[in-house]
């Protein structure tokens, strides 16, 4: 029983950046943690069985078949008196999360401001351009109800995005992360140490990186490569750059620069190119972009690995589809719902990598397990934000394999 | 503290976005948010007493088990009693007068009014 409990807000590794929180903003935090929990588990089995029970029979009587689409089910489910209820608590604890998270950052935003000022004027870690435009993608709506995005200021030069990122992810994941948030990077870290135990890569490039917390472990991991961490979010930048000169870091660079525009690097100048949860923020027309400037940059025999939730198949259930869809409606997510819907194996095709050349891999977020517990299985899953993942890659044919093949 | 900027407020700034109508009545919407903030903050005020609780026994001050056995005496038992009852009927106010209105036969507040203006 006690072993799934979640930890204490106070178990998160206090790096240099991390707002400090008082005793009840942690609190604050700890509630929303055990919130979150019961939404997904208690409560969340009673979306299923108002479709099992009541939905579900009422669409096969008004329209004598079954559901055909995710949208079907979602439309039929927005009637439903128990679904409204559901979304609406979820709603609230995504935006409590927010407000929580920036009662935190903005009082102390002068110290926070200070300090990494300080940390990216001496480390050398961080290197701004403010003619990056901020795509549509990113500007159409606040990406996870977070006010201002990933990309907006409260004043000139200010990290309160980036901050309010990291000081409260803690609570919309259960604490399924870890103590540095970093789950997701460590267990990346973990799949390719195991898969390829004795390789070196020495250029590493991370796209839409946000505030590093999946781009350190790596650089931790390989510290004799070089990781450039991209976003076009300049505001998450100062955060990331100085949280990860706070964690002693030295071989990454946080470069302002959009994943579709990759022309400042050469071709082939990377050995391994990595997005962490970042697909489903893009576009239609920006994904495959995205995708073809990550082969042109690869360097042959080089790494392509995206970690992101299960894409929908035609072997995924309808209604855990239309689950899975819910942070696209609910919680800004306006990509979600189609990129989860493409197979991404063609898409990746169409960028370049052969479908020979790709595989896909389970990897569920490496944590202390002294501290902190697994994430929920199966069944009991906060669907899109539990710490288990799918990631899609390709390792890129050389230019013997290349031949071969033709 | 941020001299300049007014952190109450631009912590509160809303998400870029529509908001879903969850319900048919938008005074819902409203008060499962109010509902659920309050239900955080009786969660902390609760974690910071058990925060207390434990720091006071760390220091010799008071036993924890001193607090699961207390039992009031027949004066102090009293005194809760009457605070437990007020209590009830400040949370509940609002269920108590309704019941209290259906043998009122109030006419509309605008009956009222109109009739003072002219009497």
């Amino acid at each position: 029983m006690a072993s799934d409990l979640p930890p204490p807000y106070t178990a998160l590794t206090r790096h240099g950046m991390l707002p400090r929180t008082t005793h009840d903003e942690a609190a604050r935090f700890n509630f929303l943690t055990h919130f979150n929990r019961h939404l997904s588990g208690a409560l969340g089995a009673g979306n299923k069985q108002a479709y099992e029970q009541r939905v579900l029979p009422a669409f096969r009587a008004e329209h004598g078949r079954e559901p055909e689409h995710r949208y079907e089910i979602r439309d039929a489910m927005n009637r439903d008196r128990w679904h409204r209820m559901w979304s609406a608590l979820k709603r609230n604890s995504m935006e409590m999360r927010q407000h929580f998270g920036r009662q935190v950052v903005l009082r102390q935003l002068d110290e926070l401001d200070a300090m990494a000022a300080q940390y990216n004027e001496h480390s050398g870690l961080l290197e701004l351009d403010p003619s990056v435009d901020q795509p549509a993608y990113q500007t159409a709506v606040d990406i996870h109800c977070q006010p201002g995005g990933y990309h907006s200021e409260e004043r000139p030069g200010d990290v309160t995005v980036g901050a309010n990122y990291d000081v409260g992810l803690f609570a919309t994941v259960g604490g399924a992360l870890g103590g540095l948030n970093d789950g997701g990077g460590q267990a990346v870290v973990g799949w390719a140490k195991a898969e390829r135990p004795d390789w070196q890569p020495k250029r590493i490039l991370d796209i839409g990186c946000t505030v590093g917390h999946n781009a350190v472990p790596i650089a931790q991991a390989y510290p004799d490569a070089e990781v450039i961490a991209i976003d076009t979010a300049g505001a998450s930048l100062r955060y990331a750059a100085a949280r990860a000169a706070s964690l002693g870091v030295t071989n990454i660079k946080f470069v302002q620069a959009s994943g579709e525009d990759l022309s400042r690097f050469d071709d082939g100048s990377f050995d391994w190119v990595q997005t962490t949860m970042f697909l489903h923020e893009l576009s239609a027309t920006a994904m495959p972009r995205i995708l073809e400037e990550s082969f042109r940059v690869l360097a042959p025999g080089g790494l392509i690995l995206h970690v992101e939730q299960p894409q929908y198949s035609d072997e995924m259930p309808l209604f855990e589809q239309f689950m899975r869809d819910w942070d696209a409606f609910n919680n800004n997510e306006p990509f979600w719902s189609a990129m989860h819907g493409q197979d991404l194996k063609q898409v990746m095709a169409k960028a370049g990598f052969p479908l020979d050349s790709q595989f896909t891999a389970g990897v569920r977020a490496v944590v202390d397990p002294d501290i902190f517990p697994p994430s929920p299985d199966e069944g009991e899953e906060d669907f899109g934000r539990a710490a288990i993942w799918n990631a899609y890659g390709a390792w890129k044919p050389d230019a013997a394999q290349s031949a071969q093949a033709a | 503290m941020s001299e300049e900027l007014d952190w109450v407020a631009l912590s509160g700034k809303r998400a870029k976005g529509k908001r879903p109508e969850y319900f048919d009545d938008p005074a819902l919407d409203r008060l499962y948010s109010t509902v659920l903030a309050m239900a955080a903050e009786l969660s902390a005020a609760r974690e910071r007493q058990d925060t207390l609780e434990r720091l006071l026994e760390a220091h010799g001050v008071l036993p924890r088990a001193e607090i699961e056995s207390y039992e009031p005496d027949r004066s102090a038992g009293e005194e809760r009693a009457l605070a437990t009852k007020a209590y009830v009927a400040r949370i509940m106010r609002g269920f108590q007068q309704e019941a209290e209105a259906i043998s009122a036969d109030d006419p509309p507040i605008m009956e009222v009014v109109e009739r003072l203006s002219k009497e």
